[in-house]
């Protein structure tokens, strides 16, 4: 911390310049005390400049700090030098803090309820209605959320029940229990993995999509020309998507649920010797209807969080094009956390209910 | 349809962001035919009172009324039944990039109404030759130049015939051929469709060609209101530093200080 005081003028420069030559090379960050300085001119902002430019070269930080008003004044009209002026920081108290974090919290909260209700009023009224739904917008978003996200699906969920098959097989081994491998896979590929696989490649592809579509469409304002013009954002651009992926996303895990188990399938008749006839049989006695149901049904709720939290992620897109990058990101991440979430309360329903 | 003394009341109307107010106590009354011209510097409020006009902003205080209804107060059909008698030109056109530009066009009227569809595209033909886009039908937003989007922009604002048309900075980011021939455009529909029309512009060259009336805002009041010449008359120095009694001063101060910045940015 370094105090300077006086008037920084033509006159006070000279000396004034021998004290600031006396702190060189690398170190700390320097601040510069401008509290006691009483006037400035151009000779003292160009020392400053000096100085800013000759630390800033032996890459130390400097900041101005406590600058009085009327230095600062001069100061605006040389942005490199304004620049280093560090704004006395008033964050208010730990509680002005923790009430500002928790109001924004709840405005999330509500308006993720909003756009939720707004969503379920809709799709409720508007399928029975003539107009209500667009219907070929249902069929393009179905085909943007499903049929273009099935083959990376498949694959993954193929690979996934397949390294499972022979991370298993060693453990089974041991206790001569190779044929549980097909229960193994069977379950856990029905009821979780298949289900939450879709749904983290969804979250990703589509999710953000979502978001990006909406973003774009807040900062270019053409949500603002959709209510001018009386037609609800909400009905016109969620509505579409959670009907699409209503259907979609089930049908994209039962691909997951097949491919995973294939995958799983060929491990274990070419590695693991379980043989395929020994295999199906096995899959028809231990896997049961309602395995597959709930991992369904999971998939249908996994979808509409996935399209809600995008949804709402980009219907808060402020700014500019930078504010629609944040918000993808933004979608994915809560996204899948969301999914995973619910997953794992509904793995505690279905266990307790069972 | 009945004939009303104003379009647009707009009573004490104070509007905020968070704690930062934007417009305080403003009051505005537009009659139907009207050309209102809605002036001021950036970040004077312009947008922020359109925005509350038309109903994309709830007012802190006062009131809005748009043809007679108070959108805050008024429920869903009521709602409707206005925005469907107004039409928006936003700043960049706002044009849903995913339809062509005939389905941009067509949104409001085959969402909103019950006409077969040979009517609506039929309207929407004429719509766009009024425009002089006859031939965009089928083109994308992204693939117009912006003097194209924003007229395909009008040809939709103009899709319901409206009774109060607004446009938002309509010249902004056009050279200044294109932007006269935008005015023109929109007091040759204002005339032929018996409109109000509002403006929000900093440009001088659009005031003086189309203003029939004008309210000149700054820091969140009217600062000045009237017709041109009224307007011009004011004493305030925004005004008249806006009408150029002071703007050359001012823009030779800052292109000094730009070389300045510039000059020691490079060094």
């Amino acid at each position: 911390m370094v105090e300077l005081e006086g008037a920084m003028v033509v006159d006070a420069v000279p000396a004034l310049s021998k004290r600031l030559a006396a702190i060189s090379g690398p170190g700390e960050k320097v601040e510069l005390d401008l509290s006691a300085v009483t006037d400035i001119d151009s000779s003292g902002v160009a020392l400053l400049s000096l100085f800013l430019r000759r630390m800033e070269a032996s890459g130390r930080d400097v900041a101005l700090v406590r600058v009085p008003e009327r230095v600062k004044r001069t100061l605006e009209l040389f942005p490199f030098v304004d620049a280093r002026v560090q704004e006395a920081e008033d964050r208010g108290s730990i509680f002005d803090r923790v009430g500002r974090w928790a109001e924004g919290i709840v405005n999330l909260v509500l308006h993720f309820l909003v756009v939720v209700a707004d969503t379920t009023w809709f799709v409720a009224t508007g399928v029975f209605k003539k107009r209500g739904v667009r219907w070929h917008v249902v069929i393009y978003e179905m085909a943007q959320m499903g049929s273009k996200a099935l083959a990376v699906v498949a694959l993954i969920a193929f690979l996934v029940g397949a390294t499972m098959a022979l991370q298993s097989a060693a453990q089974l081994r041991q206790f001569g229990a190779d044929i549980f491998v097909v229960d193994l896979i069977g379950i856990s590929m029905t009821r979780e993995l298949g289900p939450l696989m879709a749904a983290i490649v969804v979250a990703g592809r589509s999710g953000s999509a979502v978001a990006a579509e909406i973003g774009t469409m807040m900062i270019s304002e053409e949500i603002d020309a959709l209510k001018t013009m009386g037609l609800h954002p909400t009905r016109f651009l969620v509505v579409p998507k959670i009907l699409a992926i209503t259907v979609t996303q089930p049908l994209l895990t039962a691909f997951a649920d097949a491919a995973g188990v294939f995958g799983g399938f060929l491990v274990a008749t070419f590695y693991l010797d379980v043989g395929a006839q020994p295999f199906i049989v096995r899959l028809q006695e231990s896997l049961y209807l309602k395995d597959v149901l709930t991992g369904l049904i999971k998939s249908v709720m996994f979808a509409w969080l996935i399209v809600s939290v995008g949804a709402i992620c980009g219907f808060r897109t402020k700014g500019g094009a930078d504010a629609v990058g944040r918000s993808t990101t933004t979608s994915v991440v809560a996204g899948i956390f969301a999914v995973i979430v619910a997953d794992a309360l509904a793995s505690l329903v279905f266990y307790f209910g069972d | 349809m009945v004939q009303r003394e104003y379009n647009i009341v707009v009573d004490k109307l104070v509007a905020r962001y968070g704690e930062r107010t934007v417009l305080n106590g403003v009051d505005m009354k537009v009659r139907p035919r009207e050309v209102r011209v809605i002036l001021g510097g950036s970040g004077c409020g312009k947008s922020t009172l359109l925005k509350h006009i038309i109903g994309l902003a709830t007012p802190a205080d006062g009131t809005v009324e748009l043809l007679g209804v108070n959108l805050v107060e008024a429920d869903e059909p009521e709602k409707d039944a206005v925005l469907s008698r107004i039409g928006m030109l936003f700043q960049g056109g706002a044009l849903l990039n995913a339809l062509t530009i005939h389905e941009n066009v067509a949104l409001p009227l085959v969402e909103k109404t019950n006409l077969p569809r040979e009517v609506i595209d039929e309207m929407v033909a004429m719509k766009l030759a009024l425009v002089g886009l006859s031939h965009a039908h089928d083109l994308t937003p992204p693939e117009l130049s912006g003097g194209m989007k924003k007229r395909a922009a009008l040809a939709r604002a103009m899709a319901m015939d409206p009774a109060v048309l607004f446009a938002d900075e309509p010249s902004a980011g056009l050279d200044p051929i294109t932007g006269a021939a935008l005015d023109e455009l929109l007091i040759s529909l204002k005339n032929q469709f018996n409109m109000s029309l509002v403006v929000v512009t900093h440009e001088l060259a659009s005031v003086e060609t189309i203003a029939d009336q004008i309210t000149m805002l700054d820091k969140g009041h009217v600062i000045a209101e009237g017709t041109l010449d009224e307007v011009k008359a004011t004493p305030h120095p925004m005004v008249q530093s806006f009408f150029g009694r002071q703007g050359e001063g001012e823009a030779e101060r800052r292109s000094v200080l730009q070389a300045f910045e510039d000059d020691g940015g490079a060094r």
